[in-house]
């Protein structure tokens, strides 16, 4: 993997920031885009743009073989079927139509979705919205102080109460990487389906869905190197097949009279109105991308820039790292004794550097630690070790300021 | 705009000594204002005597900008009454949203900077926000 090379395929980081080279260290929020993905849209809107499945004309016959094409390229890359991919707006997306069409018709008073203590705020609020309006209880599994779920403690809460378990493969906050295969067995051995988060892994692990044995499975396209505003919700045929539209309009439907409805299989039955078309198509440009590189060169890549950047960032005085479980990826959180988050995130970008810091929509992570926010560098394909001497030279920077 | 006119020197000095800290035991007056952005979080007690504020006093971990402003703003709204407390929240406001720039604003004036970090501005204007809200009646604030 020459990294040269890729980066020379990201328009985006060939830019100055106050006057530095951007060092771009902000992937788990989203990564930048390779230009066969701007490429991709930018074909669309100029070539082909019609909408699609309905038109005869040539035009409407591209954008439906590109749109239906892009379903393909991602069933692949997640090792699933292509009647299997619903596209949906991104991984918050797909939670809430699970939430909605699978979990609420079945969720009562009395029964319980568990959920673990590490989730984003998307895999927490669309169940609590759920059990409000049901009745149910929101269990939550709890971590180690590394990071990493208790698994024992997870097993106790699944119970015949229990109606699903919605887990995170790997935790936005702490890059914590959840052995989803083995908690799928623990919950289908009680006949609990699983949703697992996958908005923070496609990108930095080999993910084949069939593998890992869950049920559903959610990604964002804009963390995936494609564009923002579309992802991807897979799910079972068998569930899919079961499940109740959750929007209504064009494009779901087999037929309408003003008595009745027909719907549409999925996955179109869940694609109401107009799709992001062009957003699925440059989300197979991205997913063709990646899969050309080899996810196993990216993870080997990506795991050697986090552990470098780990030793160097924890070699500096006054920094705990939040977050330190054995398998992680790609995320590198952090806080420094004594300077807020946010001030260093100021400092940082006067560098050149871009990191998130705040609470990265995982408050009561935050809470877990006694922390308002942390320092969040997080590495992508394209990120090289020698963007960590600038990043801990400004962290060093920081702290002299506020000292 | 380099760093320094950002964080001058009353501001880092007011971020490691924050006067005015701490809780009043009696206060007629009391807000918790919210910066969703970051996760901040002010709690304001302020003690008025015959329209005046006589004592005020802050709690709540924030960054440096919105530490230095609480510490700040406290030192300078004593004795105000509030119509003078609106009038120099109107002035800040301005100064730290670039809209203008006050001159007769004294230490406040250190702010001036802010305006050069857009999305720094709400750090600054949580404590105002959350006085605000203080004096007329609200329970809570955001700098949103």
């Amino acid at each position: 993997m020459n990294i040269a090379e890729l980066r020379a395929d990201f328009p985006a980081l060939q830019q100055e920031v106050h006057d530095r080279p951007l060092i771009y260290l902000d992937n788990a929020a989203t990564t930048h885009k390779p230009k066969v993905v701007l490429d991709a849209l930018d074909k669309f809107y100029r070539e082909d743009n019609s909408n699609v499945h309905r038109g005869v004309h040539t035009l409407s016959q591209r954008a439906t073989d590109s749109y239906e094409g892009a379903r393909a390229k991602i069933a692949q890359f997640l090792g699933a079927e292509a009647n299997e991919i619903v596209f949906v707006r991104g991984a918050t997306e797909g939670i809430n139509l699970v939430a909605n069409a699978f979990l609420r018709p079945q969720l009562h008073k009395g029964d319980e979705v568990l959920i673990t203590a590490m989730e984003h705020h998307a895999n927490i609020v669309p169940w609590q919205l759920a059990c409000e309006a049901t009745g149910a209880k929101l269990r939550v599994a709890p971590m180690s102080q590394a990071g990493e779920l208790l698994l024992d403690e997870l097993e106790t809460l699944l119970t015949p109460r229990t109606k699903l378990l919605a887990l995170t493969h790997v935790s936005n906050a702490l890059g914590t990487v959840n052995p989803i295969a083995q908690i799928t067995e623990m919950a289908h051995a009680r006949g609990i389906p699983v949703l697992v988060d996958g908005a923070q892994a496609v990108q930095h692990l080999s993910v084949n869905v069939c593998e890992l044995g869950v049920d559903f499975y959610a990604l964002s396209g804009h963390k995936l190197y494609g564009p923002t505003g579309i992802g991807v919700l897979w799910g079972r045929s068998a569930h899919l097949e079961g499940m109740a539209p959750w929007q209504g309009g064009g494009d779901m439907i087999r037929s309408v009279t003003f008595e009745k409805t027909e719907f549409a299989p999925p996955p179109l039955r869940f694609e109401a109105g107009t799709p992001n078309i062009a957003g699925a198509i440059g989300l197979g440009a991205a997913v063709e991308y990646l899969a050309g590189i080899g996810l196993d060169a990216i993870v080997a890549h990506e795991r050697e820039l986090l552990t470098a950047a780990t030793d160097a960032v924890a070699a500096i005085e006054g920094v705990r790292l939040i977050g330190t479980a054995d398998a992680k990826a790609s995320v590198l959180s952090f806080v420094i004794e004594g300077v807020h988050p946010h001030d260093i995130g100021t400092v940082l970008d006067r560098y050149g550097v871009a990191v998130r810091t705040g609470h990265h929509c995982a408050q009561p992570v935050m809470a877990f630690y006694g922390v308002p926010a942390t320092v969040r560098a997080s590495f992508g394909l394209y990120n090289y070790r020698a963007e960590i001497v600038p990043l801990c030279k400004a962290l060093r920077e920081a702290q002299e300021l506020f000292a | 705009m380099s760093l320094s006119e950002l964080y001058q020197q009353l501001i880092l000095d007011h971020n490691r000594s924050p006067r005015n800290r701490g809780a009043l035991e009696a206060p007629t007056h009391s807000a918790v204002g919210h910066n969703p952005l970051c996760g901040d979080q002010l709690q304001l007690q302020l003690q008025l005597m015959d329209g005046r504020v006589a004592e005020v006093a802050f709690e709540g971990s924030g960054c440096a900008i919105s530490t230095a402003s609480a510490s700040l703003m406290t030192d300078a709204v004593k004795g105000l009454d509030k119509d003078e407390l609106d009038e120099l929240f109107a002035k800040f406001h301005a100064l730290a949203t670039g809209d203008e720039s006050p001159d007769d604003l004294g230490k406040l004036g250190a702010f001036g900077g802010i305006r050069d970090y857009p999305t720094r501005v709400k750090c600054a204007t949580l404590a105002w926000h959350t006085l605000r809200a203080a004096l007329h009646g609200e329970q809570g604030a955001t700098s949103e």
